[in-house]
């Protein structure tokens, strides 16, 4: 199938960007979104234009790299996929695709689809760790967790922190990415010892990193290819409350 | 910006269940009895402009953060479940605030309309006329549509703005929130519709005080 494609291009952090038009020939059905990208690039490499930049890794759906609005929702239409599990044969001949970056202050763009996302390794590394024992390997089975905890924190882990959530949310706020973080490590006696402390600083990294707040319009859950639900964030308000109840008692 | 809206609700409520007492005939005895207590009417004038205020400045304080935070827009945009509610809650809002001060100077202060003012004029037992200044400024068309706009503004407000509210306070759940979503928006819609009902019924010449 033929398309023609809109795709951001900008050739650096501080320089203005424009959306470019592109046809994408013969493309097949069976294609990746990326692969599909992959295509386009030959072409332009044999036209000796430069190709266009874009993040990716696994091509699996697991590691969180490839970050694209496509048509105005992060990783396209396809709910719970990312874009590199996203195929051809959800898009009919014919198609125009609208292919941009991440948008938030805390996501600057690098290159074209390419976005400065370690704003969220900066949360991560204010809290997103626990108190270990050293010495010997511990019995894995030495701590005892509830079914239900072991439920919510394996459901929260499975964030990929592509940051869709902070590209969907319209006040660039990475409250999605901290809850899930959050509410992974809460929900599991391992994560006791920091709880109050953890909350209190990662939701302040995230101030600092030019994240906005969340005014609850759920946008996140729906564009979360990992179906990160907003349940955590409730659950992330609830320890921060309960942090700053222990902190003035 | 939850708890101040949360109390903010309450009030909301409270005052569409005392309005009501115009449809039984009793807002003007209503109205005495809130005044027979000039202590309790000021310390909960007070409560609730404390509440407004620090409403509104978390609420603008909210709203330039978030602005800031999201410099630039996509071309193309779809929204999954941002609603126009949810998306413009500063201006419904703000609105709000601004028809507040008007309805104040209206019914509370009574200097717009001073002719049918419920100060100057009094009703067959010698109590101050409310019901009669409500009905007379209603029978007027422009009075009557600021109300309605006015109300839709909140409307649109509570809408999302209740649900919200318990979502902020960590009070839903994965099993609660679809409900507090559900109850929040029937929440706005009764409200709505009490408050509408008056200025509408008394311009249709339904409701004569």
């Amino acid at each position: 199938m033929n398309l023609t494609l809109f795709i951001w291009r900008q050739k650096g952090r501080d320089t203005k960007g424009s959306l470019e038009q592109y046809e994408a020939k013969d493309i097949s059905t069976e294609m990746s979104f990326l692969e599909m990208l992959d295509e386009v690039n030959e072409q332009l490499i044999k036209n000796n234009q430069e190709p266009i930049a874009f993040d990716h890794d696994c091509r699996e759906g697991i590691c969180g790299m490839c970050s694209q609005v496509i048509n105005g929702v992060p990783h396209g239409p396809q709910q719970r996929t990312t874009v590199c599990q996203l195929h051809m044969r959800h898009f009919k001949d014919g198609d125009s695709i609208y292919i941009e970056p991440w948008r938030a202050r805390a996501f600057p763009v690098i290159k074209d689809l390419i976005t400065d996302r370690s704003s969220m390794d900066s949360i991560i590394q204010a809290g997103g760790y626990i108190s270990v024992h050293t010495g010997g390997v511990p019995d894995a089975n030495a701590v005892l967790i509830s079914k239900e905890n072991a439920d919510t924190a394996m459901d929260a882990s499975e964030c990929i922190g592509c940051g869709a959530c902070v590209a969907a949310c319209p006040n660039g706020s990475a409250m999605l990415f901290t809850a899930a973080k959050i509410t992974h490590l809460a929900s599991l006696p391992q994560g006791q010892i920091e709880a109050a402390r953890r909350v209190c600083i990662m939701t302040e990294a995230m101030l600092q990193n030019g994240f906005g707040n969340c005014s609850n319009h759920y946008e996140c859950q729906a564009a979360c290819p990992k179906g990160i639900r907003v349940s955590f964030i409730a659950k992330l308000n609830r320890e921060f409350m309960k942090a700053h109840l222990k902190d003035s008692v | 910006m939850a708890v101040t809206g949360q109390i903010l609700v309450l009030f909301i409520i409270i005052h569409m269940i005392g309005n009501s007492a115009i449809y039984s005939g009793g807002l003007n005895a209503y109205a005495d009895r809130l005044h027979s207590l000039p202590l309790l009417v000021w310390i909960f004038r007070l409560v609730m402009l404390t509440m407004f205020s620090l409403h509104i400045v978390f609420g603008i304080g909210l709203y330039l953060e978030n602005r800031k935070a999201k410099p630039d827009e996509y071309a193309i945009r779809k929204d999954m479940r941002a609603t126009f509610a949810s998306k413009n809650m500063v201006w419904t809002g703000l609105l709000t605030g601004v028809f507040l001060v008007y309805h104040l100077l209206h019914f509370t202060i009574q200097i717009i309309h001073p002719e049918s003012a419920a100060l100057s004029n009094s009703d067959a037992s010698g109590l101050p006329d409310v019901s009669g200044m409500v009905v007379q400024s209603f029978q007027d068309a422009g009075v009557s549509a600021v109300y309605v706009f006015a109300v839709t503004a909140l409307f649109l407000h509570l809408s999302h703005g209740i649900q919200s509210s318990f979502q902020s306070t960590g009070i839903s759940s994965e099993r609660t929130l679809p409900v507090i979503i559900k109850t929040g928006a029937i929440t706005a819609l009764v409200l709505f519709l009490g408050y509408v009902s008056i200025p509408v019924l008394i311009y249709i010449g339904l409701v004569k005080g």
